[in-house]
């Protein structure tokens, strides 16, 4: 249960308004994809993911990332109820997609560096506090409902 | 997991780039660690780590020069960082979940201060390259 102040939602809010989602959500998956190469295991089905080029050129990468962001958009507008919001989600990555909660991690972390090198100084240390909190609860609502 | 020549060469690239503000790098690298993770001010308790602290600084170049002392031997890390290993294996004892914190905000940092340099690519490669290095400082753990 991650317990965000008024400040913290404040912060959050503040650069979650400037996110561009389609942009940033490819970019946040492709990024994934790259540097994690063997979280490709649940995108086979994507085509060609053999290089960094082909994975940021990739139009199921772009659509997905899109999707998925536009997902997080949730969290940010419930802060205080994330178990609640990804509840169904969570069943679906559990029972229909199969996915290692883990992921879940590596793919916030990987948010957080791309809205470091969107928003530079202004994604200060603190700043940064907050997602870290936010994409680490949202982790663990996805994996609330795993059996 | 080992380095390709590209990995390498862009480690290397991204490297010669950032040295310039690695004094500035360590700080905001180690600020951004307490602030995310604020149990990793445990290891801390004789530090002042108050923002503009001269600890805090001295301790961040600290930290990136060694970064740099591995770039610098990226061929053999774990020689050119055997000693800082024992010193963590036998002295410092800090738990090995703390490197993976410390290589992230690193990469944050990193990203923020770079937008453009920090490519996909490069994200990868510097990514491999913490994690080797974080390998090689718990080596001599048990």
């Amino acid at each position: 249960m991650v317990h965000l102040s008024g400040e913290e939602k404040g912060y959050i809010n503040a650069i979650w308004s400037k996110v561009s989602i389609d942009q940033t959500g490819a970019e946040a998956l492709g990024r994934l994809l790259i540097v994690y190469p063997w979280t490709s295991r649940f995108f086979d089905h994507f085509g060609d993911l053999s290089s960094a080029k082909s994975v940021m050129g990739n139009a199921k990468v772009q659509g997905h990332g899109a999707k998925v962001l536009t997902s997080f958009g949730d969290a940010v507008k419930n802060m205080d109820n994330l178990k609640g919001t990804f509840a169904k989600l969570s069943e679906l990555h559990c029972d229909k997609l199969h996915v290692d909660p883990e992921n879940f991690k590596l793919l916030g972390n990987i948010l957080v560096i791309c809205l470091a090198e969107h928003f530079g100084k202004e994604f200060t240390p603190e700043v940064q506090a907050a997602w870290q909190k936010l994409v680490a609860g949202v982790a663990t609502a996805l994996a609330h409902k795993y059996h | 997991m080992s380095l390709t020549k590209t990995d390498k060469t862009i480690i290397v690239t991204i490297w010669n780039k950032i040295a310039p503000q690695a004094d500035s790098i360590g700080t905001e690298t180690l600020e951004r660690l307490f602030f995310s993770y604020p149990q990793t001010k445990t290891y801390f308790p004789h530090f002042d780590l108050s923002h503009g602290s001269a600890q805090l600084h001295g301790h961040g170049t600290k930290v990136v020069n060694a970064i740099g002392d591995a770039v610098k031997s990226i061929d053999n890390i774990s020689t050119a960082l055997s000693k800082l290993s024992e010193l963590h294996a036998y002295i410092l004892r800090v738990d090995p979940v703390n490197f993976k914190l410390l290589s992230h905000t690193f990469l944050v940092t990193v990203a923020a201060r770079f937008p453009a340099d920090f490519t996909a690519e490069a994200h990868a490669a510097w990514d491999k390259f913490l994690s080797i290095v974080s390998s090689v400082l718990t080596e001599k753990y048990r």
